[in-house]
């Protein structure tokens, strides 16, 4: 029964993970401090690479379905999108512009800088 | 609570999915796609979205452990992070950061509201990452999440292309901007044209999801 040791350790970063961030009060999500724990317990070798490989792979993977019921949600927000088109897609447009073009050339100088 | 919501939403996403395996290209996004149908389906048998909701939410709920699991990935790519470590480390930091500051300024220069403000910052970050910080930061989850697959969806569209116009050739450059802009769409085209930009890619957008989650909230507190 191998697939459960996988999901109880997922499932079990999870949990402390979501625990960690209530009952420290923190901003960041849960499931993202669940992902530093596990990931430090794969990097301490606490958690060996094949007990989770399977499974995880099988989250991430699958993880585009997931995003669907919450993005339906914007039906509840179709006014405020109407009202403020302008704003919220220039300001995605140009922003995505920016990240792209200043990241690349950010790490582009510091190769050079390299040679 | 029934099963037709999920049932809805598995069986939408399946066609798209299918769709999208047949004709790869950035207008057969199977989630936007998915999201759009489903919206409209909702709305001519005038069903409310908490009802559809009640049983889709299983489908949300994993996100959690799907996040969680990213870090298996982050762990198999621990040689290629670390023989790009300087790269990784400042793309992230000055990307990850103009990113949120970008969006966030350019939509309050617009009149946006703080809602939309607060809903549009984490837009560059992976969406199960990025609804994740929307909550925390009293951000609007869903428009975030749509915000988020349309910033993923010009990336694939035209990030190689917009990279070409910039004349940036190096490859680790590449990825890294690709992933720091577009996250998963972005490291789904990237990936196509090169394998190392495509690796650099998926890692950045990894490691940018905790990054904005660690320094949004408090950057937040000090532009609000």
């Amino acid at each position: 029964m191998r697939p459960y040791r996988g999901l109880a350790i997922i499932f079990g970063f999870y949990a402390l993970g979501e625990f960690a961030s209530f009952a420290l009060n923190l901003t960041i999500p849960g499931s993202v401090l669940g992902m530093l724990f596990l990931l430090a317990a794969l990097l301490t070798g606490a958690i060996r690479l094949e007990w989770v490989e399977g499974e995880a792979e099988l989250f991430v993977r699958n993880m585009s379905v997931m995003f669907v019921p919450p993005g339906v949600g914007i039906v509840t927000y179709i006014g405020l999108i109407k009202s403020q088109a302008v704003p919220i897609f220039v300001a995605l447009i140009l922003s995505f512009l920016v990240t792209l073009v200043v990241t690349a050339k950010t790490v582009e100088l510091l190769r050079r800088g390299e040679e | 609570m029934n099963p037709l919501g999920i049932t809805l939403t598995l069986v939408v996403f399946y066609l798209f999915s299918e769709l999208h395996a047949r004709k790869r290209a950035f207008y057969t996004n199977p989630v936007l796609l998915s999201i759009i149908t489903i919206a409209v389906i909702l709305r001519w048998f005038g069903i409310p979205y908490g009802s559809y909701m009640d049983s889709a939410v299983i489908l949300k709920f994993l996100l959690g452990p799907a996040v969680v699991s990213l870090a298996v990935p982050v762990y198999k790519g621990r040689e290629t992070i670390k023989a790009y470590a300087k790269e990784i480390t400042l793309g992230i930091a000055v990307g990850g950061t103009v990113a949120i500051l970008s969006a966030f300024y350019i939509a309050e220069l617009l009149g946006g509201s703080e809602e939309v403000l607060l809903s549009i910052a984490p837009k560059s970050v992976t969406t199960a990452i990025a609804i994740g910080i929307s909550e925390k930061i009293g951000g609007i989850p869903a428009l975030t999440a749509v915000l988020v697959i349309l910033t993923g969806i010009m990336g694939n569209a035209l990030g190689p292309e917009l990279l070409g116009l910039a004349r940036v050739r190096d490859r680790i450059a590449r990825g890294l901007a690709m992933g720091v802009s577009s996250h998963g769409l972005g490291t789904a085209r990237i990936i196509l044209e090169d394998e190392l930009a495509g690796a650099v890619s998926g890692l950045a957008m990894a490691l940018n999801g905790v990054f904005t989650s660690l320094l949004l909230p408090y950057l937040i507190e000090v532009l609000k």
